[in-house]
């Protein structure tokens, strides 16, 4: 079969869909979801900028098929923004100017809150080996790990 | 870019899959986490007429220890490597390996059978193989074979594999209990592929070497066990036996000049992994010192 029928959920959502079975998962969301909060930079796998979770794992939307999800939970940037489940972080993005052209935020923002839901107080080194697979062509990173950094701090003084 | 059109089709178990691998032989590719094959297919250096995709086979994952054998199926995955305590206890080897296999995301869903059927030279899991003398269980729909590690890696992605033979598995001897590994990579940003790499176990007879297995990776075409290690083993160990041994293996090596690290770099981050290794093993940091070239 070149296209498959498929079934999943996407940000709590019930979708079905029938997709080219060579359809990648980034591309089905933005183009036929019209999400396009997931970014594309490479598209095999070494930029990040696609990262979304499914099944609550962070996964690579480039380098997963659109009928490989077929069943799943599908999370994307919108889900995640959305639920307020990650108003701190971009908040603590913004402000500590964490972001510039803004391409690689969707991916970091959910690799690094990938990082705080299994560890709530990283190390620096630890932060940098998370996001080790996205990558920033803007700010350096630096402000990025610091944006991490005080946000797992600010949950922990959270009751 | 975006990938080829191809057919898809989903095995159901593992004879359906042995059943359409060898009904469409070379025109088919087996698709398990998609973290090498995806990329390939996305940069259009494979265009596979069908893929079969096994992600959805339970049976072919899992860590087993049975009889001082640890059997890991194919679909088990690196953060699983990472998470599982039967490999922290057997083989710490393969834990401190998988640790630098890519980024979170992709040890999300690659897995340990595509990474060795896949066999990119620089991978760390090949080299993982052959210091812990591994055996593939490979599988065919008329029936099952197993190949050892050294004999599996044939070249730059290439193996043993046929067409239409399914890796279900790989069997490894769980080391003696006291022997001890070193794992250390150069890479220019953690998770890359590695410009050079060893992965090493080794048996101590009191302050000496019982046995010692160097693995080296992003060496040559394949995982390759140094030689040298003849100039180190039931030998009282000085800088001098090091430098022996370090010129030795140089002699032995025949690295790649790539894009990635010329020859005469990873020459030197061979005989350096040596050196460092050989201290770190022994707990004699001043053997590195002495041994740097
Ligand atoms: C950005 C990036 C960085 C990476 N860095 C590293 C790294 O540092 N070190 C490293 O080792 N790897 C690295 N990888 C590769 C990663 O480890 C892959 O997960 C792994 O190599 C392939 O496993 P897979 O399950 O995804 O296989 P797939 O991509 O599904 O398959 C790979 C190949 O093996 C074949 N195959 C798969 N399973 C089987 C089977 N059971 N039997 C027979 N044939 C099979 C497929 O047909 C295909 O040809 C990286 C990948 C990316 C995208
Ligand atoms: S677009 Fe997926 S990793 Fe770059
Ligand atoms: S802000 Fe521009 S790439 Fe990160």
């Amino acid at each position: 079969m070149t296209t498959a029928r498929i079934a999943l959920m996407v940000n709590g959502e019930k979708i079905s869909a029938e997709v080219p079975a060579r359809l990648n998962l980034a591309d089905f969301v933005r183009d036929q979801l019209g999400l396009t909060g997931t970014h594309v930079g490479c598209e095999h796998g070494v930029c990040g900028a696609c990262t979304m979770r499914v099944n609550g794992e962070i996964i690579r939307s480039c380098l997963t098929l659109a009928v490989q999800a077929d069943g799943c939970a599908v999370e994307t940037i919108e889900g995640l923004s959305d639920s307020g489940e990650i108003a701190d972080l971009q908040a603590a993005f913004r402000e500590r100017n964490a972001l510039q052209c803004g391409y690689c935020t969707p991916g970091m923002l959910i690799t690094a809150q990938d990082l705080l839901l299994k560890h709530a107080d990283p190390e620096r080194t630890e932060i940098r080996e998370h996001l080790s697979g996205n990558y920033c062509r803007c700010t350096g990173y630096h402000a990025i790990v610091d944006a991490v950094e005080r946000t797992a701090k600010a949950r922990q003084r959270r009751p | 870019m975006k990938a080829p059109a191809f057919s898809y089709m989903r095995a159901e178990s593992v004879e359906h899959a042995l059943e359409l691998l060898s009904r469409h032989g070379d025109a088919a590719k087996i698709l398990s986490g998609g973290q090498s094959l995806l990329p390939a297919l996305n940069l259009r250096l494979a265009a596979p007429a069908i893929l079969i995709d096994i992600g959805r086979l339970d049976e072919l994952r899992g860590i087993d220890l049975r009889d001082n054998v640890v059997t890991i199926g194919a679909l088990t995955r690196h953060v699983d490597l990472l998470a599982s305590e039967e490999i922290l206890s057997s083989l710490p080897l393969l834990r401190q390996a998988a640790a630098h296999v890519a980024h979170p995301a992709i040890r999300n869903r690659g897995t340990i059978g595509g990474n060795l059927a896949h066999a990119d030279p620089a991978s760390e899991f090949p080299a993982c193989m052959l210091a812990l003398d591994a055996r593939m269980v490979i599988r065919r729909e008329d029936g099952e074979r197993r190949v050892d590690a050294r004999d599996f890696f044939r070249g730059i992605y290439e193996t043993a594999l046929e067409p239409c033979e399914l890796l279900v598995a790989i069997e490894i001897p769980r080391p003696q209990s006291g022997s001890r590994t070193y794992f250390h990579e150069f890479v220019r940003r953690s998770g890359d592929y590695a410009m050079t790499g060893l992965a090493a176990l080794a048996h101590l007879d009191g302050a000496q070497f019982a046995d010692l297995r160097l693995s080296y990776f992003a060496i040559g075409d394949r995982p390759y066990l140094a030689r040298a290690t003849s100039h180190l083993v039931g030998v009282a160990i000085t800088g001098e036996r090091i430098a022996e041994a370090q010129a030795a293996l140089d002699a032995e090596l025949d690295p790649p000049d790539d894009q990635q690290a010329s020859a005469a770099m990873r020459r030197h981050f061979a005989r350096l992994l040596l050196s460092r290794c050989v201290a770190n093993v022994l707990e004699r940091p001043e053997l590195a010192m002495e041994a740097v070239t």
